[in-house]
């Protein structure tokens, strides 16, 4: 029964270890394999009561919902596709940014914020069966767009 | 933030595994880039302290909890309230030295090792040394200084986890202007 406020420390620490220690373009693919790790087990777990999702579509509202909920206490406030393996989820107070600005201040240091739920978000798909790319786009914080590609197998 | 009062029991354990998890990989990563386990102690012990010089902000915020008179207090409010805020947990207080300078926390189940097992070779990593680095760095901030060993771990055969902790000396200079 951890606090959110311990992991929300964790996170802050983990991320400026890795920039304090590791080569700067080596940061961003390891915070979002740790993402990746966690993500894949929590989806895991998340799910193992759970009846089996009708297709990907109801996946996707299951990371928006029980996922998002699970992890930073909120839903996704948008969801949109185009029906061709490209969802964008927009969330308009990511906790990962809340507690940075409210504005462009600082929006330099958000992408290393990100890659760590960007993680979360992969790794929980792939557990679900979707191998996919995941970006994040900020424009203004505290809200965040998560972009997520789905890639076929040919 | 929010801090809803009614936050249900389900949600609490998820974060639980979140942080659990995210612990571990980066435990896993630290392995990685260290050679020796001592190294990735000592950075795990860094990354606490820095953590717990902000936690106690957060701690002191939400509990109500004054200055300690002396040490056993501290202990108490460790175990009873900062544990069990933030982990969940209550650890025993126990083995008092005579002069009342040293106690050790008993944690029978350590959260943080919840899904962990310790593969060979790593016999001088201290998992759980995170814990010592929080306990540490909260320390400081209300001007005590600590030191912080573990004594037992449950990862390495042992029971429980003790970790021991002893009261070095009071930081007189660093007491914000205005108070006693």
């Amino acid at each position: 029964m951890a606090d959110e406020a311990l992991f929300e420390f964790l996170h802050m620490e983990v991320v400026s270890y890795l920039f304090k220690t590791a080569d700067e373009e080596k940061c961003i693919p390891i915070l979002e394999n740790m993402g990746y790790r966690v993500g894949h087990s929590l989806a895991e777990r998340f799910t193992k009561d759970s009846s089996r999702f009708k297709d990907e579509l109801d996946i996707m509202k299951f990371i928006c919902k029980d996922f998002w909920t699970s992890v930073y206490k909120k839903q996704v406030d948008n969801l949109r596709t185009n029906h061709q393996g490209v969802y964008v989820l927009q969330d308009n107070r990511c906790r990962v940014l809340t507690q940075i600005s409210a504005s462009k201040q600082y929006l330099e240091a958000a992408p290393n914020y990100l890659a760590f739920p960007c993680g979360l978000i992969r790794g929980a798909l792939a557990n679900l069966g979707i191998s996919c790319i995941v970006t994040a786009e900020v424009q203004n914080m505290p809200a965040c767009k998560f972009q997520i590609m789905i890639q076929r197998s040919q | 933030m929010s801090r809803q009062a009614g936050r249900g029991t389900e949600a609490k354990k998820v974060s639980a595994e979140l942080f659990t998890l995210t612990y571990g990989a980066l435990v896993a990563q630290l392995i990685k880039d260290y050679e020796s386990d001592e190294e990735v102690n000592k950075q795990l012990d860094k990354m606490g302290y820095n953590i717990g010089v902000r936690l106690i902000e957060d701690f002191l915020a939400r509990s109500s909890v004054g200055r300690c008179h002396d040490f056993r207090e501290t202990a108490d409010v460790i175990a009873k309230v900062g544990f069990k805020m933030f982990l969940g947990i209550t650890p025993t207080v126990a083995n008092w030295s005579p002069s009342g300078d040293e106690f050790s926390l008993i944690v029978d189940n350590n959260p943080l090792t919840e899904f962990v097992e310790l593969p060979d070779g790593h016999q001088n990593l201290n998992y759980s040394n995170l814990l010592g680095g929080v306990l540490r760095g909260s320390l400081e901030m209300v001007q005590m200084e600590v030191d912080v060993t573990f004594l037992q771990d449950a990862l390495k055969g042992d029971s429980t986890t003790e970790i021991r902790l002893k009261f070095i000396r009071r930081l007189e200079d660093a007491l914000p202007a205005g108070e006693e």
